[in-house]
């Protein structure tokens, strides 16, 4: 019943990085930003960290880039992944070029359950896993969640939020929707994106990160792999948003119900 | 034929608002590109949303079938791309609700079609389409082009007016659905609506939103709104520490809204909450820290303790 598990990394700008478009609006300013692995992939990793504690296997996870994208997979195998795939490319990327890579590594190493960030949050555009489930004809559970908050026992206790069904064929996903939580059987193998209540990431321990040394990181060009390289959504201009004014700060509740009622007549 | 084909959603028979909105940025797009408007419904029991569509004057395709009842992008992608095909569609578009966030990648795949997703506007010139959209958690707007034949897109619902009514009502056509439901590794389970008096989110005219300063007790939030008939929000922070249900997350991972009153209490302004709200038409700011982020977003400021401050807030409003 062990599950094979494929994760990805993506490395994106910190999000506690301040992004600043440049002047002539070709790109975001890169002096003095850091980075690391997507937040919503590290929860993909936890995700599949605990089903393997849970039910054993094995916890691939790949990641498309340069040389630097080893660094988030790296991070990935000190949290406890087992091996890693570098899709070595340096051009721009986009989901269509992304799931069609991520589908060549799913055929190689079919694996019983891909778990994927819902979005990254550089492009925000939250498609991979869905593009992905299409090409291979697989069951989707986008947007993962769970029931029990952060602070609830199954948390603490490390629990998978993603259950396995005792015939280990199905998993059954609890979804965020708009109004409530929708819950999905799935035929393995499945696509799963996860979303941020799903659980709270692990941190690196030394010895994680000394065994991460020595694990088995496959270095493949993307350029390999017979995929269209082409990216087909073209960023033309980047701009920063028109911020809003700030108003005025009033005394006390008395001046902000006259101002809202005879200033801005919303009351 | 560049025809424009906009994926709208129904509940229990009725259009959802999003949608409207969705057909709105159909109609401004099959305005700029000369195309012909049309929209699919997928569903079981879809009701009077068919006529609420054609009365903007667009072809519908109504799918009902059992397999559709429950949104499974698995059963509802292929539907999609069928109805794309059969009308020509260059442009495949829906609202970014959970459902059009699901279901419209999947589509757009077996439509070989790029994507813009949450686009805020159509920029570009003339038949050259760009699409503007939030990336880096609304830190940045980009001006995209996709380069693919069929070019899918879902619109931010605040951003765009809806539909307006045509003179002459579109046709209904019924859509022939082939669904294998053998074949679907998917199988609905259940649903739980979490079930509310207030009003929704998305739809509300007035929100009142708690954060981390709310220490966990969103008692205070929740009685203004009551007073004031307003729906209940939160930040990130709260939603995270358990101190209110992820579906009250406002922000650009949660909920985008835009009501006529936004009330921030204890919210101490993330980008990434303003990115959700700073669409509203007034923002009121109460809190504790007269340095916070959130006051340089406010119509209207208060420095003070939200315990002290609501509660007043309420009595007042209760005796006008």
């Amino acid at each position: 019943m062990a599950l094979k598990i494929l994760v990805t990394a993506k490395r994106v700008e910190d999000p506690e990085s301040r992004i600043r478009v440049r002047p002539d609006g070709s790109g975001i300013v890169t002096e003095g930003v850091s980075y690391k692995m997507n937040p919503f992939d590290e929860i993909a990793v936890e995700e599949g960290l605990r089903l393997k504690e849970s039910h054993g296997g094995e916890v691939i996870v790949a990641s498309i880039g340069g040389d630097a994208a080893q660094i988030e997979l790296r991070a990935a195998l000190a949290m406890g992944a087992d091996r890693g795939v570098l899709l070595r490319h340096d051009g721009p990327l986009d989901p269509v070029v992304v799931s069609s890579l991520l589908a060549k590594v799913v055929e190689q190493e079919r694996p019983d359950l891909v778990l994927l960030g819902k979005q990254s949050i550089d492009d925000d555009q939250n498609q991979v896993g869905q593009y992905l489930a299409a090409r291979l004809g697989l069951p989707q559970g986008t947007f993962a969640s769970k029931q029990e908050s952060l602070e609830s026992e199954a948390e603490q206790k490390k629990q998978p939020g993603v259950k396995l069904a005792a015939d280990g064929k199905r998993i059954r996903v609890m979804r965020e929707v708009d109004g409530g939580l929708e819950t999905l059987d799935l035929a393995l193998p499945a696509v799963v994106t996860v979303d941020l209540r799903l659980n709270r990431p692990r941190f690196a321990s030394l010895p994680g990160i000394m065994k991460a040394k020595k694990k088995e990181l496959k270095d493949v060009p993307a350029a390999s792999l017979g995929v269209d390289l082409t990216p087909r959504v073209i960023i033309r201009r980047l701009a920063e948003p028109a911020l809003r004014q700030g108003g005025v700060k009033v005394a006390d509740v008395d001046e902000l119900l006259q101002k809202l009622h005879q200033q801005a007549k919303v009351l | 034929m560049t025809s424009v084909l906009i994926v709208a959603e129904q509940a229990g028979g009725q259009l959802k608002k999003s949608s409207q909105s969705a057909v709105g940025a159909g109609q401004q797009l099959a305005a700029r590109t000369g195309g012909a408007l049309h929209v699919a419904l997928l569903g079981k029991g879809l009701g009077a949303a068919a006529e609420r569509l054609a009365a903007t004057g667009a072809t519908v395709h109504v799918a009902e079938h059992d397999a559709l009842a429950h949104g499974i992008a698995e059963a509802a992608a292929p539907v999609i791309a069928q109805i794309a095909r059969a009308c020509g569609a260059a442009y495949v578009g829906a609202a970014a609700t959970s459902g059009g966030k699901d279901v419209l990648p999947r589509a757009a795949a077996l439509l070989d079609a790029a994507m813009a997703s949450e686009v805020l506007a159509f920029a570009g010139d003339g038949d050259q389409v760009l699409f503007r959209r939030p990336m880096w958690a609304g830190n940045v707007v980009a001006d995209v082009e996709l380069t693919t034949p069929v070019k899918a897109f879902t619109i931010r619902p605040t951003e765009f007016a809806p539909a307006a009514p045509a003179a002459a009502p579109g046709e209904v056509k019924a859509v022939a659905v082939r669904v294998d439901e053998a074949a679907l590794g998917t199988r609905f389970v259940a649903l739980d609506e979490v079930s509310s008096e207030r009003p929704e989110l998305t739809d509300a005219r007035r929100i009142i939103a708690g954060g981390r300063g709310t220490r966990g007790d969103f008692k205070e939030i929740e009685a203004l709104a009551d007073t004031m008939g307003a729906a209940v929000g939160a930040s990130r922070a709260a939603t995270d520490a358990g101190f209110a249900p992820a579906d009250w997350q406002v922000g650009q991972t949660g909920k985008v809204v835009a009501p006529e009153l936004y009330i921030a209490a204890g919210i101490s302004g993330a980008i990434q909450h303003l990115a959700g709200m700073k669409g509203s038409k007034v923002i009121v700011a109460i809190n504790k820290d007269p340095d916070a982020p959130v006051f340089q977003v406010a119509d209207y400021g208060l420095v003070g303790d939200l315990f002290k401050v609501l509660p007043e807030l309420r009595a007042k409003l209760s005796s006008r």
